[in-house]
């Protein structure tokens, strides 16, 4: 028989910290904002009440669920386009580049990051714009010009301008952690190409890939920048909704039902994502 | 041992030093302040009013510096200083259709009419400006207006075509027609088109419905919905070719950079913002808060108005612009503020074709955004 277990004060000591973060700078705000959403404004100010109106108001509109489901569809078209144009470069540099080409490239990758989001949007104007770089170019072939910007085309731009270099810097430590014997093994077996990077790298590197695609899809998912300035706000996303429900009429509570959904979807990819990630394959022991 | 006291004096002397110059240096921003004492006064109002080139002169002359917090839109404006408390802004800069609410909220000082220069108004209107007052009490001074009506890029669209809204669904303009994105002057010019004239904000259901199918009409000729920045962008590097919901106020900014880009007021008529200063409730600063108001309404204040980097806006005092001609006579002659000019706005309120920005009056402003969301996402 056990006695009653005692508090492991030191052990406490390392993890109260943390826990008081989480409790003030997210547990604490989204109560908060969960509370908010029952709120009611009168006359352009919040008034305390628990009213469900803002939850039917929202939950009843057509355009609420129109972007919804869109900004649910271009984050996720976001994230596998991000993963799959990541996948070559990340497979030149964790099996063909020298260690040392690797750590340039990562460090490469992460420079765009020393940069403001908002000026890298900006700076595709000049390369998407009608009388941009790549219009230009493409018009000395006799193409175009194509409207780029103000499009879902210029939405992507933006969101892969976000989440491409995290992409390929993830997919890359993750396949440089494959054993590169269980490759040579394979190809030596007469495996070809394709079938050994569907056989035997992805399995080995899904837990790392799934991660990335749920880092790029919440990017995306979350990201007002891309579709207000690259995609001209047609067809409003999700966090351009929140902000015209506080612009006009400064509708707070409306906004954070608007807001509540999202993080109810994005926790519900996100487990779903992780019990994928980790899930043991058939047969498997342990 | 003679040693020893020199170097404790030496000690003494170089930690007095420190002491001294140190405490000196550390005073310096509190001796500096006391000279010169800056008032600050807290400015809210649409981008640009608080900018060097509206209030710099000012500033210097009074020894003040304005802090301006901006916003878009007057419910925004109404929301920022619904969750400020009292006194916090000083100076409000309002449109002209949201005093009434600024006062019915008590947000406003009353002002006293005889500070300001109401007998040398342009226009009749302009004197007593509805919703400024309240009986005979003022509430608001009217400091500089604009008309909303057909942005366009010239070459696109022709001064013709530019004449009726219809301009806007010519099937070339297909992607390249933009929105301001802000519900009310976009769909005050649907209401227009729709024949509604001088009714344009009081409209009944079926009128409504039928400016929501009018607006629904055009959704497969925009290319986007912008905010100041985007729509300036738009313009100007020729993805937008027509813009609805602005007028002047944004192309007269690109027309001085030499962009091909002009604003008419069509046919079905054309809206006038109205820029008015308020003062706000319980603000500790009132009198200078009131002596700038008559400087933005002196001459030279109307001048600096009219020239406003961030966005043009026409005088409205006779004096006004009469200096403006004077000191100015290219910005008086592309503004059309000059007697007997096509264009001139004050001569389009004569003729009846402009009408003043109001909100919904028989609908409320939610379901003008909850329509204008939908419009969005069509």
């Amino acid at each position: 028989m056990s006695g009653p277990r005692k508090i492991d004060i030191y052990a406490l000591t390392w993890r109260l910290p943390i826990i008081l973060w989480q409790l003030v700078f997210f547990i604490g705000p989204v109560l908060f904002m969960v509370a908010i959403s029952f709120f009611v404004v009168k006359n352009y100010r919040m008034t305390e009440a628990f009213e469900f109106v803002n939850w039917q108001r929202m939950l009843t509109r057509g355009f609420f669920w129109d972007s919804y489901w869109y900004t649910l569809f271009i984050a996720s078209l976001s994230a596998t386009i991000a993963m799959l144009v990541a996948f070559p470069a990340a497979w030149a540099l964790a099996f063909r580049a020298s260690d040392n080409l690797r750590r340039w490239a990562v460090f490469l990758l992460i420079i765009p990051f020393f940069t403001s989001y908002l000026v890298r949007t900006f700076s595709w104007y000049v390369i998407l714009a009608e009388s941009g770089v790549l219009n230009a170019m493409l018009g000395y072939i006799g193409l175009g010009p194509f409207r780029m910007l103000n499009s879902h085309f210029g939405t992507i731009i933006g969101y892969l301008t976000l989440t491409l270099p995290l992409a390929v810097i993830l997919q890359t430590v993750t396949m440089a952690n494959v054993d590169k014997t269980l490759i040579e093994a394979a190809r030596n077996l007469g495996c070809k190409p394709f079938a050994t990077i569907w056989r035997i790298v992805l399995p080995l590197s899904k837990t790392g890939f799934i991660v990335a695609a749920l880092f790029c899809f919440i990017l995306a998912f979350g990201d007002f920048v891309a579709p207000f300035y690259l995609g001209g706000s047609q067809e409003p996303t999700l966090p351009i909704l929140i902000l015209d429900t506080t612009k006009s009429g400064q509708q707070w509570p409306r906004a954070a039902v608007v807001a509540i959904m999202m993080m109810v979807t994005l926790f519900t990819v996100a487990f779903t994502a992780i019990a994928l990630a980790y899930r043991k394959p058939k047969g498997s022991k342990g | 041992m003679t040693t020893k006291p020199k170097t404790i004096s030496k000690q003494l002397l170089r930690r007095d030093v420190l002491r001294i110059g140190g405490g000196a240096a550390l005073s310096m921003p509190f001796v500096s302040r006391a000279w010169a004492q800056t008032t600050e006064i807290n400015m809210l109002a649409w981008y640009g009013h608080g900018e060097p080139d509206m209030v710099g002169a000012f500033e210097e002359a009074n020894n003040v510096k304005f802090v301006p917090k901006y916003y878009a839109g007057g419910d925004n404006m109404l929301a920022l200083i619904a969750q400020s408390p009292p006194g916090t802004y000083d100076i409000i800069l309002s449109d002209g259709e949201f005093v009434q609410q600024l006062n019915a909220a008590d947000y406003i000082e009353p002002l006293d009419a005889n500070d300001y220069p109401f007998d040398d108004m342009l226009h009749e209107d302009f004197t007593k400006f509805p919703g400024h007052w309240d009986g005979d009490t003022l509430f608001s001074m009217i400091l500089r207006g604009g008309h909303l009506g057909v942005s366009y890029n010239t070459t696109a669209m022709s001064a013709e075509e530019a004449s009726s809204y219809e301009g806007f669904w010519k099937p070339e303009l297909q992607g390249k027609v933009g929105h301001f994105d802000w519900h009310l002057p976009s769909l005050g010019m649907m209401s227009l088109k729709n024949g509604n004239g001088a009714g344009l904000w009081d409209l009944s259901d079926d009128q409504w419905q039928a400016v929501q199918d009018t607006t629904m009409s055009l959704r497969s000729q925009v290319g986007g919905f912008f905010d100041y920045g985007g729509t300036f962008n738009g313009l100007k590097n020729g993805e937008m070719m027509a813009m609805c919901g602005i007028g002047d106020w944004i192309t007269g900014v690109l027309e001085r950079d030499g962009a091909p880009v002009a604003s008419v007021i069509p046919k079905e008529g054309g809206i006038q913002f109205t820029e008015s200063y308020c003062i706000g409730k319980g603000s500790s600063k009132a009198d200078l808060v009131k002596s700038f108001i008559q400087y933005m309404m002196s001459p030279e204040g109307q001048v600096k108005s009219a020239q406003m980097v961030a966005y043009p806006g026409f005088c409205v005092t006779k004096a006004g612009r009469a200096l403006l001609q004077e000191v100015d006579p290219a910005e008086a002659a592309r503004s059309h503020q000059i007697e007997g000019m096509p264009n001139e706005p004050i001569a389009l309120i004569n003729e009846g074709r402009i009408h003043y920005r109001d909100i919904p009056q028989q609908q409320t402003l939610e379901d003008w955004n909850d329509f204008w969301s939908e419009y969005k996402n069509a």
